[in-house]
């Protein structure tokens, strides 16, 4: 009887019956040689690894992470709040305590969702981690989170919902986005001016191989971890770093990602890409879960491994080791870079265009954050997209100080009844989202 | 006529049904250790002065089995064993003589690297020299492509008594399952044909040539000769025999749980429409979990002999038994005590059920008819809990469509059955307590020899097709076919039905071909760039079980 060294618990949610579209990389066929694998291995009959069935998420969850235009069953399917209620049961299970670790194998995913959604993007329409993340903060008192995203491609949508978090750490490795979607997540990119040093972004350069990840894993992503002393580790588990995936072109196999899973010890893994479904996604999946259960998976081997073919050149490693410097060094000034990125009070503005590839739509935002010392700092973002659709979203964050509460509620009374389709608040300290909506208010 | 015998821990009931319902009813006791005679003596009692002609049908459920697998009396048994990438099978190691060798079939059924023939030959070679008589062979994912299994069955030849294939013993996927499957099947086939070669010859001389029947996990039953490969599926066989016993007295459009209580354990199951649940894994059974087919049902240490104590100051009931009730001679006092010092059973005795009850009162500081009715009420609500919680886990079981996870059933039941020797006695306190219907089984004292009597010929078949390779197969059916790329799902379903009705053929079934029913029925389309290149087509069927057709006349008289 084989029996596991750290209790596990799993969500299996493959969605047999939902896609994007027929042919769409996310289709109904994409776990299905996953549950064969999963299923054939007898890794729910092993001592210490249980199955959960997932719940669904409440609209209640979807908004203290996400602003819907105009709401949330609008952009989101049943799949969507089954899926994140798979995450969301995951991490129930773990913070009561039924499991010391849980890993959330369902689709659709979510790490290209944003604070705002209009629509879907890199085939997410609603951050999943960060639905779970804020459930298990409002619910079980949790602060400090680090998320580890090891997607082939940048959590744009994590690094933008946590980006002004002090309390979260976000840490992804992707290949770099001068070669692959989304086309960010550069080494500058480290956080607004009230969470600096607080996203951290690994870019990769192409053929990076098992070496390079672990080679990040150890220099750069356990060090930073000890000294932000998380109290719970989320890994967004995207397993398109394999050699085999179809949309990218790394070198990573199912041994790499069992020992980066066995480095990491995390709390909660989460799904996300990954495409090739019957080359890698069986044999990193099981991989994936023996290792975070402790059970041995030394023989866990997809078909078409050659390590020769898959040898990660040194011009690669040369340059990962460029890189890891360079993020280390701006982690170890991320407190002066804080200071300079401006005075408590000040109100600091961005403006950006965001394009939703999966739903084709263009989406301007003006954002503006209050720069605190004392808090998160209140913000708020002025948002219209291509479909004629206008929404303010204001929000106040969870340990909000008196000054960035007053500053929010200002904000969202003052707005102009006229100007937006509707005007979002999202009270983090009361746990509320309130919505005015011009027709009512304007009366 | 119908012949039912069930075999149980301390005796074996032993039913004869006929047109006119119940003919003859009849108890002899147990002998473990002898259950050829136990079994022989059952059917002697109940045929003495039936002409033998008149007798078409003899059905038994014996724990033959069961026995063997629990008291580990297995003869060596070969098992080679054929892994490929994953979990190191070494690690589902089920006995001495077991064999890891090369060769990996993939999920869809390809081979992804060869078997060597010479570690077979060598591998053969030493188990004959050991004097190891039985065979177990089983894959991973044998059951997408048996052809190693069968490739290894090949070489191992003629040189011993059975070799058992993986892919045989059942189509899901789950090669631990597979292995300790086989295993059991290997394990317990020597003493199985032994057994019932005895029993049909014993049989033979006095003159009953009808064909046994046995009784299997999941409620339905086999022919003797059919059962020569499946043994394993023999075992546990007995808390469903119970279970059909009562379908007879079932709501058909209604959900429903059945109890059957005992002195030491009540064991439940739950009915939708008359049909049993069926456990969607298999049984575990001597520390082995199986790909066994069988009935959902839970079992917990309650029951009138259950042992009664006040510890801390609160009383605990169970889940041991500690022998029998003080009012019938034992010395710790129990809830059959309870009823007697609560007038429920006015037979001798109630004055050693009154002191042991009032031990406990004297402890708790309440009368022994307080006393008596917490410990009676503490029962009855424990029967009540563990059902709740056993369809809350069947509720909560994990689903993979967003259909079924929106719009699937929920079980609940309205009504309970109740069956076995105290459950007339609880049957109005377990209503009040639950706000259920509560009937009791007519006939309780056999209705598991009557559900082995009556039950259907069940069995099951998983077809898999994947139109990219142009294959069609049911491997347990040793069935494979070529088919084109407009291969459909229903015909697939269509496939998987004749399959099943051959099937239930070959093991007894005669009047069950239309009692069938789609367990599983998937279709995927396999794209490969942007173009679809196949389907892949997943279907199970089965018979499900349930009574025979025209049991109704006979179970309409057996209320008299």
């Amino acid at each position: 009887m084989i029996a596991a060294q750290h209790k596990t618990g799993l969500v299996f949610f493959p969605a047999f019956d939902w896609a994007i579209s027929p042919t769409h990389p996310e289709r109904e066929e994409r776990l299905l040689y996953t549950q064969d694998q999963v299923f054939e291995e007898g890794l729910f009959d092993i001592e210490g690894i249980s199955e959960f069935k997932p719940d669904l998420v409440t609209v209640n969850d979807v908004q203290r992470v996400h602003f819907c235009v105009p709401d949330p069953w609008a952009v989101m399917t049943e799949s969507h709040f089954i899926s994140a209620g798979g995450a969301k049961t995951i991490g129930m299970a773990v913070m009561n305590k039924e499991v010391e670790r849980g890993f959330a194998l369902v689709r659709p995913p979510g790490h290209h969702a944003m604070r705002v959604v209009h629509g879907s993007r890199g085939f997410c329409a609603v951050n999943i981690e960060a639905i779970m993340i804020e459930f298990i903060r409002a619910a079980y008192k949790v602060r400090r989170v680090a998320v580890v995203d090891t997607d082939c491609h940048h959590g744009d949508g994590t690094q933008d919902i946590y980006w002004h978090d002090p309390d979260t750490l976000f840490i992804s490795l992707h290949q770099d986005g001068r070669t692959l979607y989304p086309g960010t997540g550069f080494t500058n990119e480290i956080g607004g001016p009230n969470a600096t040093g607080m996203t951290i972004n690994i870019p990769l350069p192409p053929h990076t191989g098992d070496e390079g990840f672990l080679h990040v894993m150890r220099e750069v992503v356990l060090p930073i971890l000890k000294e932000f002393k998380p109290e719970v580790v989320v890994n967004s588990a995207g397993q398109d770093n394999h050699f085999s995936d179809p949309i990218t072109n790394m070198n990573f196999s199912a041994q790499g990602y069992a020992a980066l899973t066995s480095m990491l010890k995390p709390d909660i893994c989460v799904l996300e890409g990954g495409y090739s479904i019957e080359g890698a996604l069986p044999y990193v999946n099981v991989g994936l879960i023996l290792a975070l259960a402790g059970v041995d998976y030394s023989r866990v081997r997809e078909p078409a491994y050659d390590p020769k073919r898959i040898r990660q050149p040194a011009m690669v490693t040369a340059r990962i080791a460029e890189t890891c410097k360079e993020v280390l060094a701006i982690w170890d000034q991320r407190q002066r870079l804080r200071e300079r990125a401006g005075e408590a009070g000040e109100l600091i503005s961005r403006e950006r265009t965001l394009f939703y590839d999966t739903d084709n739509i263009v989406e301007r935002q003006k954002e503006t954050v209050r720069v605190c010392r004392d808090c998160g700092g209140a913000w708020k973002v002025d948002s219209s997209s291509d479909r004629r659709k206008r929404i303010l979203a204001v929000h106040i964050p969870r340990h909000a100080c008196r000054a960035c509460q007053q500053t929010g509620y200002d904000w969202f009374d003052q707005a102009p009844a006229a100007g937006f389709d509707k005007v979002f608040l999202q009270d983090r300290t009361k746990d509320q989202f309130r919505i005015k909506a011009p027709q009512s208010a304007g009366a | 006529m119908i012949v039912g015998l069930d075999v149980g821990g301390t005796h074996a009931d032993v039913v004869l049904l006929g047109t006119e319902g119940l003919v003859a009813s009849a108890k002899v006791p147990t002998d473990a250790d002898d259950l050829f005679h136990t079994v022989l003596r059952g059917l002697e009692k109940i045929t003495a002065g039936v002409p033998p002609e008149d007798i078409h049908r003899i059905v038994l459920s014996t724990t033959l089995t069961t026995n063997a697998i629990v008291q580990g009396q297995a003869p060596p048994v070969g098992m080679i064993v054929s892994g490929g990438p994953g979990i190191d099978p070494a690690l589902h190691r089920t006995n001495k003589h077991y064999f890891t060798v090369g060769g990996a079939i993939d999920h869809r059924g390809r081979i992804v690297e060869a078997v060597d023939p010479r570690s077979i030959k060598a591998i053969a070679k030493q188990l004959r020299r050991e004097g190891v008589r039985q065979v177990g062979v089983v894959g991973k994912f044998s059951v997408r492509n048996p052809v190693h299994e069968i490739e290894i069955a090949r070489i191992l030849g003629d040189d011993f008594d059975k070799v058992f294939l993986g892919h045989r013993v059942a189509g899901s996927l789950n090669f631990p399952r597979r292995i300790a499957t086989t295993y059991l099947n290997a394990a317990v086939h020597p003493v199985h044909q032994q057994f019932f070669n005895a029993v049909q010859r014993s049989l033979a001389e006095k003159g009953l040539s009808v064909p046994i029947r046995i009784l299997k996990a999941d409620g339905g039953n086999m022919q003797f000769s059919a059962s020569i490969d499946f043994p394993a599926q023999t075992a546990l066989s007995g808390p469903a025999a119970s279970v059909m016993g009562s379908l007879a007295f079932a709501p058909d459009e209604e959900e429903a749980l059945v109890f059957d209580i005992g002195g030491t354990t009540t064991d439940m199951a739950i009915l939708v429409n008359g049909v049993p649940l069926l456990d969607p894994t298999g049984i575990e059974l001597g520390g082995y979990k199986t790909l066994i087919r069988a009935l959902e049902t839970h079992s917990i240490g309650m029951g009138g002999d259950s042992a009664v104590r006040v510890d801390n100051g609160t009383l605990k009931i169970g889940p041991e038994r500690l022998g029998p009730a003080m009012a019938y001679g034992g010395s710790v006092p129990t809830p059959t005590d309870a009823m007697f010092v609560l007038g429920m059973i006015r037979t001798e005795g109630r004055e050693a059920a009154l002191a042991g009850i009032s031990a406990l009162a004297a402890q708790l500081g309440l009368t022994a008819e307080e006393t008596a009715e917490r410990v009676f009420d503490g029962a009855c609500r424990s029967i009540i809990d563990a059902a709740e919680a056993m369809v809350a886990r069947v509720n909560s079981k994990p689903v993979y469509t967003v259909h079924e996870m929106l719009d699937g059933h929920t079980v609940k039941p309205r009504k309970i059955l109740v069956l076995g020797g105290p459950a007339l006695y609880f049957a109005h306190r377990l209503e009040e307590l639950s706000g259920y219907k509560v009937g009791v089984i007519p006939r309780w004292k056999v209705a598991n020899a009557i559900g082995a009597a009556l039950a259907r010929t069940t069995c099951e078949v998983t077809v898999f097709a994947d139109t990219e390779r142009g294959i069609a197969t049911a491997p347990e059916e040793n069935y494979t076919e070529n088919v084109g790329s407009r291969f459909s799902g229903e015909e697939a379903v269509q496939l998987a039905y004749r399959l099943l009705r051959d099937k239930a053929a070959r093991l007894g079934g005669t009047a069950e071909a239309h009692e069938v029913e789609v367990v599983e029925n998937l279709q995927f389309n396999m794209v490969r760039g942007f173009y679809t290149s196949g389907k892949n087509i997943r279907v199970r069927v089965q018979v499900k079980p349930g009574l025979i057709q025209n049991y109704d006349p006979v179970a309409g008289r057996l209320t008299d």
